[in-house]
């Protein structure tokens, strides 16, 4: 029997060993070297100690909540290694919705935010939580659907007027009902339109743009997409452009902007605001910006930059409409 | 190249769609998070089967019933609880865990305990009563006694850890809203699992691709099981 015993607790020292060392080699990872060398916990004291032609912020890690839009066409991988070799740090970008990623900002939870709904970022520099707003870059919303096009919306230059034509042929539509840029653009124009989306043919889904895409070319329905996300998936899909947006000569209400900004450590004072406006100032440089430019996903460019301007747009900075008088 | 045998069923469809590392560093992650959790779950669970299988007292039933109902606790729930103790604005926001691998292992220890617990408890209470007194009329002290328990009781508790495992392993809601399911720019997993990588190839409509990891994820689940079912066999824990 003790016998017995002492294997038993032998095993359980060894368990609870081996947990310590799990867990001492995770804290040594969190603090920081992993971003330039996998191999671990011994450097990651010594070279935060003799890292004397590393600037001070090597081995920070910024947090940036971002929308499916630009994680899921591969654009910030793409860009964010030249930031990261920069400055010695790591990005951690978290995809969600618009509405999520700012909600986990306004948490406390992110250090920069780079979504695309200028009604929800107003509201979240209005409420405090976003400071040094910079206009990014842009790409446009089209409405895709099948080739058959059931609703006859084909070259209309009219969003609202496709949109109503869908309506009244009572056409199957998927909305991504998820409170992100795109499902909010696509209420604004249901809203343009004078027309209030019910019934069978409407249908929210509640999920990401290559899930609403999916969704869509399963059931022959239409959907509003923002054009990069149409165009990494347009492969696997028989949906094709119906209306165009402004890029491809279409309306201008279905431009699709893209912000960054930071979040205001006047209210969250553990966000790396340091390294958040570092981000900013590298990623509206003119080298990053062309870096944008010249990112493609299908032979196809994805997203125009608009940081970099001659006459600067000052409403860029504020809320939309925003004066002193208020 | 050096592959998993897991991997190595799958050598064609591995190579192509993802960058080198990619799915080694996602099976690494996974592997991490659920094996830390579950080894931290059974050392709560297994002690307090034990327990409750050898003392009465009021309101046995009524723990029973909280941990049954644990084991259909909804793994979203659980990941939002999370959340909520590890955001900044929460009890532990000062940890800064969000958005870590410890914030995933504390969602799913809370998801893999009440399996543990329940499916432990009905081993320890299935062992019959005569291989206590034996024990005891022996001359064996309490723990002992535990421990002979815990020997007769190995495979049902072996199959409690199993169904711990499966279902951290495979459970995406949690880790996916505490974890992030980030990946450095160079396609190496932070927080990023199989679950959560099968969801984010769904989401884009890759599906082969998903169908792909999901196949690695059953590949490492027999695996598991195959290596606990073995160690059973000869004897494991108290032989």
């Amino acid at each position: 029997m003790s016998i017995q015993r002492r294997r038993f607790i032998a095993v359980i020292g060894t368990g609870a060993l081996a947990g310590v060392a799990g867990c001492s080699q995770q804290s040594g990872n969190g603090d920081g070297s992993d971003g330039s060398d996998g191999s671990g916990e011994m450097d990651g004291s010594s070279s935060s100690d003799d890292g004397s032609d590393q600037p001070d912020v090597a081995g920070e890690t910024l947090t940036l909540t971002t929308t499916t839009s630009t994680y899921d066409t591969g654009l910030l991988d793409a860009i964010h290694p030249d930031f990261e070799e920069m400055y010695g740090v790591s990005v951690d970008a978290v995809a969600q919705g618009t509405g999520a990623a700012l909600e986990t900002a306004r948490n406390g939870d992110s250090d920069i935010v780079m979504v695309h709904a200028r009604g929800l970022e107003d509201e979240f520099m209005r409420n405090g939580y976003g400071v040094n707003r910079r206009d990014l870059m842009f790409n446009d919303f089209v409405i895709v659907g099948p080739t058959d096009d059931p609703a006859g919306i084909e070259g209309m230059g009219s969003a609202t007027e496709a949109l109503t034509a869908i309506a009244d042929a009572e056409a199957a539509f998927v909305s991504r009902g998820d409170n992100s840029g795109t499902h909010t653009k696509e209420l604004n124009l249901w809203e343009a339109a004078g027309t209030d989306p019910g019934g069978d043919w409407y249908q929210e889904i509640g999920g990401g743009m290559g899930e609403a895409l999916n969704n869509a070319n399963q059931q022959g329905a239409y959907t509003l997409s923002d054009r990069g996300t149409f165009i990494s998936q347009r492969s696997e899909i028989d949906l094709t452009i119906l209306v165009q947006g402004p890029i491809g000569d279409g309306p201008e209400i279905l431009a699709n902007p893209y912000g960054v900004m930071a979040v205001n450590p006047g209210v969250h004072d553990n966000a790396n605001y340091d390294l958040a406006m570092a981000y900013i100032g590298w990623i509206t440089s003119p080298g990053v910006q062309e870096m944008i430019s010249e990112y493609e996903s299908n032979g196809e460019q994805l997203f125009f930059p608009e940081a970099v301007s001659e006459n600067p747009d000052f409403q860029q900075y504020v809320p939309d409409g925003w004066s002193s008088d208020e | 190249m050096p592959l998993e045998p897991a991997v190595d069923l799958l050598p064609a469809l591995l190579d192509s769609p993802f960058r080198e590392g990619y799915v080694s560093s996602i099976v690494y992650v996974s592997l991490y998070v659920s094996v830390i959790a579950v080894s931290l779950s059974t050392l709560v669970s297994v002690p307090v089967a034990i327990v409750m299988g050898f003392v009465d007292f009021r309101g046995k039933q009524f723990v029973k019933s909280v941990i049954n109902t644990g084991m259909g606790f909804p793994s979203v729930v659980v990941g939002l609880l999370v959340l909520f103790a590890v955001s900044n604005q929460g009890p532990l926001g000062s940890l800064e865990l969000i958005f870590t691998k410890e914030a995933m292992i504390m969602s799913q220890f809370v998801l893999a305990t009440p399996p543990i617990t329940a499916i432990s408890l009905a081993a320890v209470t299935g062992v019959e009563g005569n291989v206590r007194d034996a024990a005891r009329v022996l001359g064996g002290t309490r723990l002992d006694v535990a421990l002979v328990v815990i020997k007769e009781a190995r495979y049902g508790i072996a199959t409690a850890v199993l169904a711990g495992f499966g279902r951290a392993i495979s459970e995406v809601g949690s880790v996916l809203i505490v974890g992030g399911n980030i990946t450095s720019s160079d396609g190496i997993s932070k927080t990023r699992t199989l679950t959560t990588a099968v969801q984010l190839e769904a989401r884009q409509g890759r599906y082969e691709t998903a169908m792909v990891l999901g196949a690695v994820l059953v590949a490492i689940v027999l695996l598991v099981n195959a290596v606990v079912v073995r160690l059973g066999d000869t004897g494991g824990m108290g032989r």
